[in-house]
């Protein structure tokens, strides 16, 4: 077959993330790239919770609606999914909980009684027998365990994966590919290693899904990775902190989604007049307000380009994968930091929490850059004009320099005016700096492109939709622009990309075309959006449907 | 307001060349004069390198004084001084940080942010200057106004009672608050020099008179006495708490002046600090992190 896609679902509470994971990872064992779609309520207990895992010889990043096993460990894990099975589907399911399926039905609660083990490990029981469907030998399964679970809880997981190993037959086999076993992230996780990549040294946030785990990583790692993660009361105290971190001299980042996002802006606008680097993990998903708290969204992308008071320059960008946010949070805050201006990192649930095998090898990291220090010669001016609007900095606590920042229209030293001259001044030196930071980004892979020039047709997107839309694009033989950088907007690179583009669909996860408005305003014709604002990421078949159409 | 001669720096000259445009006989002069002495003195006396204070002011008349002090200063946002006084102590415990905020400022629009400052035990000085009234936005009400105080924006007169923000610190965690008054400038300066020679979360009330929409300089001139040595067990919370209710900032009562509570626990600060130390290769601790996921 080449690619395989597995989907496990049940109550929440089960471990279903975690499960999935597991079933990634014995993917991984045997050289797969894989990804990993998680779907979920807002709820702690009960409801409907599924993964869908896909793995595949080559790089992915969205899943399809078939798939070629069914775990469920209810029977709504059935009943939800009818559309997912076909003729080829194994179902396999526990015969305690389900009353309707056809496939190989696991005894679940006389297997934990008989091993006496504890309800969670029913996970295993899953895992032993998607692996013995698959042809997966009993030693991978029994590897991929003895690395995910602890210790003390091994022997019991052992065991009940073997029964559920001893409990169904082979269907297919998953010949292993000899690749290296790439390790399973989120795009989460790879955000706060892509961060510290760019050098942060502290990392503030408010939980908020779908950045919590952000917070929760990184908190796990502080020591591991020699920073400072601090959660304070409230978003407007994270974005603060950030800020007096930045004025005191340490590289600091937040993360949160549009709800905190919204309390963030005073902060926002404070960092764009007073100049003071911060980098913002800005995880989208369905809004107004709570919206539908735990699903996907690319709703939020007029809010960061426009949110705050006032004109300020300020760095928005949007990675679509694991390389690309591990590239891409680590250049947000070095260029935030030497042009002195917030910047963004816009992601989204999908990207998110989803998690996808990554070889940190094959990303081509961006140049390093540092900001601009202070000499230490003659007076120190915290807002000295110099060409390119940008100011070196010194930091309090340096002899012979006083700092002052400053949240008001000020002058060079940092003392407040309400002059015209130096108003004008002032906005000026901010324009200059946001025009130095555009002509930067010129050297950087701001626009990709995928696919043949002269393919005649056109798909244009932006996140975490780029994988679907490359899958997509194969199928209907058309080509792919994604823009990286949404503001500064890159207009020469993509006007560049876009020649020859044919039909063009502009592909995104909202209901009102954003990236299409964002388009037309740069003097571009976003051709026919394609839109999906059900909370939930493309699938490739349904993708392929929908441009099918376009294209016709 | 730009600077007509290059910031001086020697102890005792820090006022800055910046045009002061606060209202004559604002109580706001005491404190800068006293603050610029505390800072001067604490220099000399104690070592600290002038460069190592810092100012945070919000927005409001008190926020001026970000300004007028030629030290190193972050002029921030209406509420928001204590954050971001946290993250800078956060990047830089050597620092001397002292948010200088208002009445509607911090007990208004910032009351979340000081009450998990002194919760948190951060290693910061807040110095209210609590005029009981906006000023800047032309006299409206603050949560410490008197009941029946008839403002811009309430002028039948507010039938709610002030907040006494002592015991609301106290209750919080603050671990050294105090009361100063405008009028009483020595006093009042060796308060900002303890305040800020405290390790750990320091709050001062300063009762500040306003010239223009809230003079209570006669009140306070009848009412307010400075505690005697021993008169208050500043070690203890039930001895401040009772000092600390004798006035509610509402009804008639005499108004004590001086240091109520005043102990020594760890700080928010400390126990970040071991995990930026030294400067390790970041990028090597990310691959370790990864090659673990493997």
């Amino acid at each position: 077959m080449g690619e395989y896609s597995v989907l496990i679902g049940g109550k929440a509470g089960e471990g279903i993330n975690t499960a999935g994971l597991s079933i990634a990872a014995l993917f991984s064992r045997l050289g797969y790239r894989t990804y990993m779609y998680f779907d979920y309520p807002s709820l702690i207990r009960g409801g409907h919770n599924f993964a869908i895992i896909r793995a595949s010889a080559r790089a992915i990043g969205a899943h399809r609606t078939p798939v070629d096993v069914l775990l469920a460990f209810d029977q709504n894990s059935i009943d939800n999914h009818r559309e997912r099975i076909h003729s080829g589907t194994t179902v396999i399911y526990d015969a305690s909980q389900v009353v309707e399926a056809e496939g190989y039905g696991l005894p679940l609660d006389t297997i934990l009684n008989e091993e006496k083990a504890p309800r969670i490990t029913g996970n295993s029981a899953m895992l032993g027998a998607l692996a013995r469907v698959a042809g997966i030998g009993r030693e991978v399964l029994e590897d991929v365990l003895r690395e995910s679970v602890p210790a003390k809880h091994l022997d019991a997981n052992l065991r009940v994966a073997g029964r559920g190993y001893d409990g169904a037959d082979r269907v297919f086999s998953v010949e292993p590919l000899g690749g290296p076993a790439l390790p399973v992230l989120t795009g989460n996780e790879v955000t706060g290693l892509g961060l510290v990549h760019g050098g942060l040294e502290s990392y503030v946030a408010y939980p908020m899904t779908p950045t919590s785990n952000v917070l929760h990583f990184l908190a796990n790692h502080a020591e591991g990775l020699a920073i400072k993660v601090l959660h304070p009361e409230n978003e407007i105290s994270v974005i603060l902190m950030a800020l007096g971190l930045a004025y005191a001299g340490e590289k600091a980042a937040v993360g949160t989604s549009g709800g905190g996002f919204c309390l963030m802006t005073e902060g926002l606008s404070l960092a764009g007049m007073a100049e003071i680097p911060v980098t913002i993990v800005m995880g989208q998903r369905p809004g107004p307000s709570t919206g539908l708290p735990t699903y996907t969204s690319q709703a939020d992308l007029h809010f960061v380009l426009n949110a705050g008071q006032g004109e300020f320059p300020r760095l928005v960008v949007a990675p679509g994968d694991l390389d690309e946010t591990y590239a891409w949070s680590a250049t947000a805050l070095m260029l935030s930091w030497k042009y002195q201006v917030p910047s963004i990192v816009l992601t989204d649930k999908t990207l998110a929490e989803g998690a996808f095998s990554f070889d940190i090898d094959a990303v081509a990291p961006h140049p390093d850059q540092e900001p601009v220090l202070w000499d230490g010669t003659g007076e120190y001016r915290r807002y000295a004009r110099t060409g390119g609007g940008v100011s070196p900095l010194a930091f309090p606590g340096r002899e012979g320099a006083v700092v002052k920042a400053n949240s008001y229209v000020h002058d060079e030293a940092g003392f407040t005016t309400e002059a015209v001259d130096e108003t004008i001044r002032l906005r000026e030196k901010m324009l200059e700096k946001g025009e130095s930071l555009s002509r930067e980004l010129a050297g950087y892979p701001v626009v990709r492109s995928y696919g043949e020039r002269n393919a005649g047709a056109t798909i244009v997107c932006w996140g975490s939709e780029k994988w679907a839309c490359i899958e997509a694009a194969e199928k209907l033989g058309a080509r792919v622009v994604q823009p990286l950088v949404l503001a500064p907007f890159p207009t020469r690179a993509f006007k560049e990309a876009m020649i020859g583009a044919g039909r063009v669909a502009c592909v995104e996860n909202n209901a009102t075309g954003q990236l299409a408005r964002l388009l037309r305003q740069h003097g571009f014709e976003p051709g026919r959006s394609v839109l999906k604002y059900d909370g939930r990421p493309f699938a490739v078949d349904e993708l392929e449907a929908r441009l099918a159409e376009v294209f016709s | 307001m730009t600077p007509t001669r290059p910031p001086g720096r020697p102890a005792g000259d820090l006022i800055s060349p910046a045009q002061n445009t606060w209202c004559p006989g604002c109580g706001n002069f005491s404190i800068e004069h006293m603050m610029k002495s505390a800072i001067a003195e604490l220099s000399e006396e104690e070592g600290i390198p002038l460069e190592n204070f810092v100012i945070v002011g919000g927005i409001g008349c008190h926020g001026k004084l970000t300004d007028y002090l030629n030290v190193n200063s972050f002029y921030g946002i209406h509420g928001r001084s204590i954050p971001a006084a946290t993250g800078i102590c956060l990047a830089n415990p050597d620092l001397k940080i002292i948010c200088h905020v208002g009445d509607g400022d911090i007990y208004a629009e910032g009351l979340d942010h000081l009450i998990f400052a002194a919760k948190r035990n951060s290693d910061i000085t807040v110095v209210v200057h609590d005029n009981r009234v906006y000023g800047l936005t032309t006299g409206q009400y603050t949560p410490t106004s008197p009941t029946g105080f008839k403002g811009r924006s309430t002028p039948g007169g507010i039938t709610e009672h002030p907040i006494n923000p002592l015991e609301l610190m106290l209750a919080a965690g603050a671990t050294h608050i105090a009361r100063g008054y405008t009028k009483k400038v020595r006093h009042l300066k060796d308060l900002f020099k303890e305040a800020i020679m405290h390790r750990g979360f320091s709050f001062i009330d300063v009762l500040q008179i306003c010239a223009t929409y809230f003079n209570l300089t006669d009140y306070y001139n009848a009412h307010a006495y400075e505690l005697a040595e021993g008169e208050v067990d500043t070690g203890r919370f039930e001895s401040a708490l009772g000092k600390i209710r004798e006035w509610d900032y509402d009804r008639e009562a005499p108004i004590a002046l001086g240091t109520f509570y005043s102990v020594e626990r760890p700080t928010y600060e400390e126990k970040f600090q071991a995990l930026t130390a030294g400067r390790p290769d970041r990028r090597a601790l990310v691959r370790k992190v990864i090659e673990e996921r493997r």
